[in-house]
């Protein structure tokens, strides 16, 4: 059992300026390649300024003994079992200091290039960087790859630390040698060290005292370095953004909610909120610090709700008016790529800038960059840890910043579904791209929405109805239409066969002119819904992503629908002999024998065919139309049955 | 311009911030979120924290895994502040102590009993969610946590190899069967939440404050957590206390230090 722990007295050497206000530690990451001596740095570090808590050095003694080791620095960090018998950093973590001037947080990052997405997790959090490089072994692989990952992360401020200064005699032309080559490299990105210190980590020789070997060297300890880092410029005089994270409704009142990303706003201003560029006027704020609240800056989460009935979603960007973001349908981004299966001209990703979520296809590779000499790599796809410049095509416009403007609204998260795989700084719309030029005016309909509906007797809707070819999809929605339209409804089915000969018949199957087809169809469907018609729209869309653009045109009105029935069964019934021909390889690309369907994880209906019969699905169907679309008694107008 | 207009955001409204933006983007993508409250300080505020962020309201449940060997102030705490803030508490009782794995050693086993009791939690309400007030302060092996953390099917953490987690672009995985950790605190030492409840007035279990030269500094079940030797009995009095410390937090904690990696077995096999 453990003994009462006893709080110790104060420390004899009282700290000389105890911050009584929370103050925000100065978040540092230590990365470099692996064996360099990053963890044994920030060990010594922690030692040297006394900052280890109790018994923590004892226990440290205790497990590298039981190791048969002595005393190392790097079971401080790696605290889980797998680093400590491998004797490797596989994840990055955090650890608290303070010196007489302001409190840290050290970051630490491991070495491995396997273990890049941890480098660039705990990178990311960072204000400023110590790259550390090996006196003997100069600038290594990850030394490159880590300092090109800083700039891209936006973490310009480096302290290069030359270490193992101790196995090269502490001589002076060593500490020159990696100094200019690592400010060679550092300056061809647009990067210049703040101090390059030549030091040992396992003696101590410049971390927080000044080393007697080393005279020569003039320059700052590693501990006078951080403390002469200066902190990050505040956010608030940029340009207002605020990425809308959700919408809340309080009352008859809606609220965007979401973080102030840049600038500041106030009750009054007047807004644009992008895409869309619709006008809007703040009405309330609301931060959380009470009644009245008149003002909100860069940095607080806030809820603001619009004097107009402005069409509020998650993904807008809410600019001042006269100041939104730009718009392309194309991108040119720089990016990093951490997922192990490479990316390649053709590929589908989601762009995930702020909270708003954009399919989009991999154009083309401007460049891939050989990290090695920063020349043009002579590949044809970007491997794990790889860099480089890409455009990236959407279906629908993307609000952004140049990342040079605005660095939080022009960078992306890159994600295969719902998995984040990479990362990128926007450096434009791409060229000869067919941007949107500002925000297009739309004219109103004669007919208001409201009016329609109260005509039908219910609401207008996308019923999407996704599922393999001979999952019924067409079956079931026929008889749905045929039974509403009996009872007065107004209901149309757009089928993707029948499209494919007309709207769609320039289209083939490629993931570039899937995208382009459920684009065009989800536009059709969202015009017939906004006058008052239920779509009944029947299309295998395989994809999450292609479902989730679906939703995006079409916003509130949209119901997915899976058709559920496995490919054995489909294959059974094969009504239009297309799995036969697949198979004997007629087909190619087809889905659920060569192309994948990926199951919808959160539909608002499923019809499973291969369960229930096609009349017990279609009154399904049918019921959750009638639930959800259709008016009640009290909207004035008699619900058809 | 205003005085506040121009106030910088100090450290703790920055914090808050951050934390309310995770909440809210756990709120987007999960359905069925849950809260763990463990009736300790970190969880208080993380109540606090999601109040503010649904602007009054706690839309999900809030989740205590009883052992029935919390200390009476804690239940009594409970009880009435279920009632004040409104809480939808879920208060199922953990598996006994039979039921846990033998070959951990006996503090750790008591522990364990949570990881059952948060299993059947799981089985029963089927969250795809759970908010938990972990922070990467206390213990070397959460300090490697994500914000956003995937759990296997048996609620398992697989701490070597997580998803990365840059620029707020989170990596949410829902798996059927199995469910994610958020971690809205996971950036907070302990002297900012200190600081925090003092500048919120956040209401806490009074054996936090010192009785006698002795307070609890960390709050678990009897028998399993220790008092410290203090005579802290303000919340001035403990932020002051903890500025000078070099005692770590869980030192009166006996789970964490029976083996060296007897934490982190509780933590990969579901534990908090």
């Amino acid at each position: 059992m453990a003994p009462a722990a006893t709080l110790a007295a104060p420390r004899a050497e009282a700290p000389v300026l105890a911050p009584r206000k929370a103050q925000a530690p100065y978040p540092i990451v230590i990365v470099g390649h692996v064996d360099h001596g990053k963890s044994t740095l920030i060990g010594r570090l922690l030692h040297d300024t006394d900052s280890l808590p109790e018994g923590r050095l004892a226990e440290l003694q205790k497990v590298s003994s039981q190791r048969g080791l002595e005393l190392e620095w790097s079971f401080l960090l790696d605290a889980l079992q797998i680093e400590r018998d491998q004797g490797i950093t596989l994840d990055t973590t955090r650890i608290w200091f303070k010196t007489a001037k302001r409190p840290y947080v050290i970051i630490d990052a491991p070495g491995h290039r396997e273990f890049l997405r941890n480098m660039v997790t705990g990178a990311s959090g960072a204000d400023a960087a110590v790259l550390v490089t090996d006196a003997e072994r100069g600038v290594s692989e990850q030394t490159r790859r880590h300092a090109y990952l800083l700039s891209l992360l936006g973490v310009t401020k480096v302290i290069v630390a030359v270490n193992k200064m101790d196995l090269m005699g502490h001589a002076e032309a060593a500490w020159q040698a990696v100094k200019d080559e690592v400010s060679a490299y550092l300056a061809k990105l647009g990067m210049q060290p703040l101090y390059v210190i030549p030091l040992s980590a396992r003696h101590g020789d410049n971390i927080a005292t000044r080393s007697q070997q080393m005279g020569w060297y003039q320059g700052p300890t590693l501990l006078e370095a951080l403390d002469l880092l200066t902190p990050p410029a505040g956010r608030a005089d940029a340009t207002f953004r605020m990425p809308i994270q959700d919408v809340y409704r309080r009352g008859d009142r809606r609220m965007a909610v979401g973080r102030i990303e840049t600038g500041r706003i106030r009750l009054g201003d007047k807004v644009e909120i992008a895409p869309t560029g619709q006008p809007a006027t703040v009405a309330s704020i609301d931060t959380g610090r009470g009644d009245g609240e008149q003002f909100a800056r860069a940095g607080q989460s806030a809820a603001i709700s619009f004097i107009e009935d402005a069409a509020l979603a998650r993904g807008q960007i809410i600019a001042p008016a006269g100041h939104m973001p730009h718009l392309a349908l194309a991108l040119r981004v720089r990016a990093f790529w951490l997922d192990s299966e490479p990316l390649v001209v053709g590929s589908r990703l989601t762009l995930r800038l702020t909270t708003a979520e954009h399919a989009v296809v991999v154009e083309k590779f401007e460049r891939i960059v050989d990290v090695e000499n920063l020349n043009d790599a002579d590949t044809q796809e970007l491997g794990q840890g790889g860099i480089a410049e890409i455009v990236l095509r959407s279906a629908a416009p993307i609000a952004f910043d140049p990342h040079t403007d605005l660095p939080i609204t022009g960078r992306a998260g890159l994600a295969r579904g719902t998995r984040i795989v990479g990362g990128a700084v926007v450096l434009g719309a791409a060229e000869n791209a067919a941007s949107v030029k500002g925000p297009v005016t739309a004219v109103d309909s004669s007919v208001d929405r409201a009016a329609f509906e109260a005509r039908n007797g219910h609401r207008g809707g996308v019923l999407w109805l996704s599922g393999l070819s001979g999952a019924g999809k067409s079956t079931v929605a026929m008889g749905a239409q045929r039974r509403l339209f009996d009872d007065g409804w107004r209901v149309l089915v757009l089928d993707g066969d029948n499209l494919r000969k007309g709207l769609n018949k320039d289209l083939g199957f490629s993931p570039a002119e899937r995208l382009e087809n459920v684009r065009r169809v989800a536009e059709v469907a969202k015009l017939m819904a906004e006058n008052g018609s239920v779509v009944l729209v029947s299309l295998i869309s395989p994809t999450a992503e292609l479902r989730a653009l679906a939703r995006s045109i079409i916003g509130d009105g949209f119901h997915e629908v899976w058709v559920k029935a496995d490919v054995n069964t489909c294959a059974q019934r094969d009504p239009k002999g297309l799995y036969a021909a697949a198979r004997d390889g007629k087909i190619a690309q087809f889905t659920g024998v060569s192309a994948p369907f990926e199951a919808p994880t959160s539909p608002d209906l499923v019809l499973d065919t291969a369960e229930f019969d096609i009349p017990t699905t279609t009154e399904l169907l049918i019921a959750h139309i009638r639930r959800n679309l259709a008016l009640d008694q009290a909207d004035g107008h008699a619900v058809g049955i | 311009m205003s005085s506040l207009d121009q106030q910088h955001l100090d450290h703790l409204d920055q914090l808050e911030a951050q934390s309310i933006y995770i909440l809210r983007e756990a709120r987007v993508r999960l359905k069925r979120l849950g809260l763990l409250w463990s009736l300790g300080k970190d969880s208080n505020v993380l109540i606090w924290l999601c109040r503010k962020a649904f602007l009054g309201e706690l839309p999900f449940p809030v989740a205590h895994l009883d052992t029935g060997l919390e200390f009476p102030e804690s239940y009594e705490f409970r009880d009435r502040y279920t009632k004040e803030w409104g809480l939808n508490l879920i208060k199922d009782e953990c598996p006994p102590i039979e039921m846990t794995d033998p070959t951990l050693p006996p503090g750790t086993r008591v522990a364990a009993r949570k990881s059952l009791g948060l299993a059947a939690a799981l089985e029963k309400y089927q969250f795809d969610g759970l908010i938990t007030g972990i922070r990467r302060d206390e213990q070397a092996t959460r300090a490697k946590e994500r914000i956003f953390s995937p759990r296997g099917l048996d609620g398992s953490w697989q701490a070597a190899n997580q998803p990365p987690e840059f620029w707020d672009q989170f990596t949410i995985e829902r798996a059927p069967g199995t469910h994610m950790r958020v971690h809205p605190l996971l950036a907070w030492t302990e002297l900012d939440v200190w600081r925090y409840i003092q500048r919120e007035e956040i209401p806490l279990v009074p054996l936090y404050f010192a009785k006698d030269g002795k307070r609890f500094r960390s709050l678990g079940e009897i028998g399993i957590t220790f008092p410290v030797d203090s005579n802290a009995s303000t919340i001035e009095e403990i932020i002051e206390e903890l500025e000078n410390t070099r005692t770590p937090e869980r030192a009166g904690r006996s789970m964490d230090h029976e083996a060296e990696d007897a934490f982190e077995r509780l933590r990969t096999t579901g534990y908090l």
